[in-house]
């Protein structure tokens, strides 16, 4: 017998009893709930990043926003898109004044877990393909406590044409290491959503990282040729899913 | 001055946001209809909480209304209404919209299947699709949140619902809640679109932070009509809104984020929408940061909505770095029922797995359903009755 959970990883074709759901579904809600809970608490370890960046020979900066712990930057998103005093000093003294193509953020954001899961097999695949393209690239920035929008203040500090954040997604039940991806042309502080990319849901059960990094890429070089980001963007063919659903295969 | 003591004139001379500075406050006081307003203009914020819950101030009273209210009234006084009052005076109005169901008559509780996918699988959501048709949702409409800003994707998506929905002839409305230019783009091809969807806010900024303007939603309403695919009704447009989205985008102009939902609804019921519904744990708990909050914000915007005309509905929902949890949503859920919502959401299992929150599940409708004594839309209804018969049908569509 076909069974609904066989082609979705929602809750699907739950037990229950009368219109209420069995008590099997309600502890594993909950365990997944607690579970999703921790890992938005969960800290980032900047120092063994650095190490694995290190390992492949990529130079890192680790920065802060101004959101000095997880509780200030649950309430305070404003401090989580700016940098602190000390890490904009730190940029100031490492930006190249002559700019770059690409500057790529790494953000804790919402899940710590994601970025240590997936942050870095994401690149592994997606950096040859810009160095490949002769994109110059700022070395790789760290940051604890932000914000998507971190990254128009990091970009433009570095005077990089394109910023692309990697960024802890909101932890999910069934996903709490999900990572997304903005890309974001000509970063500035004030831009607005409406003027990025996303690609989100990068993670094993997700979106799978060579997907991932063929997308961003794709996008990354329309925005060059078309010298923007945002709603005006939209992604090709490249962002179909795989499987043609059967019910229109038949008249 | 207190706000108690506040005329309700004062808020038609004295505009929160210029007019010159902001197309949404152009819209509502060019609307404005000063004879729809006459009952009520000599009355103060407190005057005019006690006039709403007098007993003699019935549905259709407040209905003929609506056209006199601006946003900034309805949010005024809902300040001085305690939870009690905005189930009381909301549970009165009835607003009801149509296109292939009735949406919001007495008696009835609609749901919105939202079978959503982290990488937009149609046959994960056509999974989800099968079983929340069978468990009674989707009357509202079938609305999937794409992952991807897509075209062709969406295009997709929409074709396969409609492939459903034609053979096995379910009355429902389909809706992929991509970007409003890129719905529009899909139609343009030739995709079967039924309801247009757009996150909407509060002031103009908020809404060019979402790109969108009104003319652009007014172009996007002409051409969804002009497709003329409704069968019982004209209602195209789909909105959703929340507290805290004009001040996360930094575009609040110093106006609380309440009052900034209440003029979001002012955008809203210029499109005779369909369906309407605040997302209202969604954006986090730097907007509403525990339980309490996001239950009294749920109950705000409901009432705030109705009482503007609007057909709301609620995504009662929260996210995992919020202070909350289910028993909220009960609670919220509950209570908005009781306060007769148009409609609730239908999420396998109360887990978005694309979006990242927690919203109703479909067995959250059908309890509330059973619990009030409430009944889907009748159209719908009526294909449920048979629908039992249709399930190994769909269900061969996935192998």
């Amino acid at each position: 017998m076909t069974n609904l959970r066989d082609f979705t990883m929602a809750r699907v074709g739950l037990e229950r009893s009368g219109a209420a759901l069995a008590t099997r579904e309600v502890l594993a809600f909950r365990m997944a709930h607690a579970m999703a809970r921790d890992a938005v608490h969960y800290p980032m370890d900047t120092a063994s990043l650095q190490v694995e960046c290190a390992a492949r020979g990529l130079p890192s900066l680790a920065l802060h926003s101004m959101a000095v712990d997880r509780l200030t930057y649950l309430r305070r998103p404003d401090l989580g898109r700016k940098l602190d005093e000390w890490s904009r000093e730190a940029l100031r003294a490492h930006g190249d004044s002559a700019g770059c193509d690409l500057a790529i953020v790494v953000v804790d954001g919402l899940s710590a877990l994601a970025v240590h899961r997936h942050a870095l097999a994401v690149l592994d695949l997606l950096l040859p393909q810009f160095a490949n393209a002769g994109w110059s690239r700022a070395e790789l920035l760290l940051v604890e406590q932000g914000r998507v929008a971190i990254g128009d203040e990091i970009g433009n500090l570095l005077r990089a044409t394109l910023v692309l954040v990697l960024i802890g997604e909101r932890p999910g039940l069934s996903s709490p290491d999900s990572l997304g991806a903005y890309l974001t042309w000509n970063p500035a502080p004030g831009r607005t959503d409406a003027e990025r990319n996303c690609i989100s849901n990068i993670r094993t059960d997700g979106l799978g990282y060579r997907e991932a990094a063929d997308r961003i890429f794709a996008l990354a070089s329309e925005a060059r040729r078309r010298q923007l980001t945002g709603v005006a963007l939209k992604e090709g063919r490249a962002a179909l899913p795989g499987t043609q659903p059967k019910v229109l295969d038949t008249p | 001055m207190a706000l108690a003591d506040v005329p309700l004139a004062d808020f038609l001379s004295e505009p929160l946001i210029p007019y010159e500075q902001d197309e949404v406050t152009r819209l509502i006081f060019d609307t404005h209809d000063a004879e729809a307003f006459a009952p009520i203009r000599h009355l103060t914020v407190g005057d005019f909480r006690n006039w709403l819950l007098d007993s003699r101030t019935s549905g259709g009273v407040l209905a003929s209304l609506a056209p006199g209210l601006s946003p900034e009234m309805a949010a005024a006084v809902s300040k001085l209404m305690g939870l009690q009052d905005l189930i009381a005076v909301a549970s009165r109005i009835r607003v009801v919209t149509r296109f292939r169901t009735t949406v919001g008559l007495a008696g009835r509780l609609s749901a919105r299947l939202q079978p959503n996918h982290p990488t937009d699988d149609p046959q994960g959501i056509l999974a989800a699709v099968i079983d929340g048709l069978s468990l009674g949702s989707g009357d509202a409409v079938v609305g999937i949140n794409p992952a991807a800003d897509s075209v062709a994707g969406v295009e997709l998506l929409l074709r396969m619902l409609d492939r459903l929905r034609t053979r096995f002839r379910i009355p429902f409305q389909s809706c992929v809640l991509a970007h409003v230019t890129t719905q529009m783009e899909a139609l343009r091809r030739g995709a079967p679109v039924d309801l247009v969807f757009q996150s909407i806010a509060g002031t103009e900024a908020a809404n060019a932070s979402f790109g969108v303007n009104l003319a652009l939603l007014g172009e996007a309403w002409h051409v969804a009509r002009e497709l003329r695919r409704g069968t019982v009704g004209d209602n195209v447009m789909y909105f959703e809104t929340g507290q805290g989205s004009a001040l996360s985008a930094g575009a609040h102009h110093g106006v609380d984020q309440q009052t900034c939902e209440a003029r979001a609804y002012a955008v809203a019921r210029q499109f005779r929408p369909m369906l309407v519904n605040t997302v209202v744990g969604f954006i986090g708990p730097e907007y509403l940061y525990d339980g309490k909050q996001i239950i009294r914000a749920g109950l705000e915007d409901h009432f705030c909505g109705k009482l503007l005309g609007l057909p709301m509905g609620c995504d009662v929902c929260y996210t995992n770095h919020a202070e909350s949890d289910q028993d909220d949503m009960d609670a919220l859920l509950t209570l908005l029922g009781n306060a007769g919502v148009n409609y609730v959401m239908g999420v396998p299992g109360a887990d978005d797995v694309m979006l990242n929150y927690q919203s109703t599940s479909f067995h959250d409708a059908l309890y509330l359903r059973a619990l009030l004594g409430l009944r889907p839309a009748p159209e719908f209804e009526e294909w449920l009755a048979g629908a039992e018969r249709e399930l190994p049908g769909m269900m061969a569509l996935l192998t």
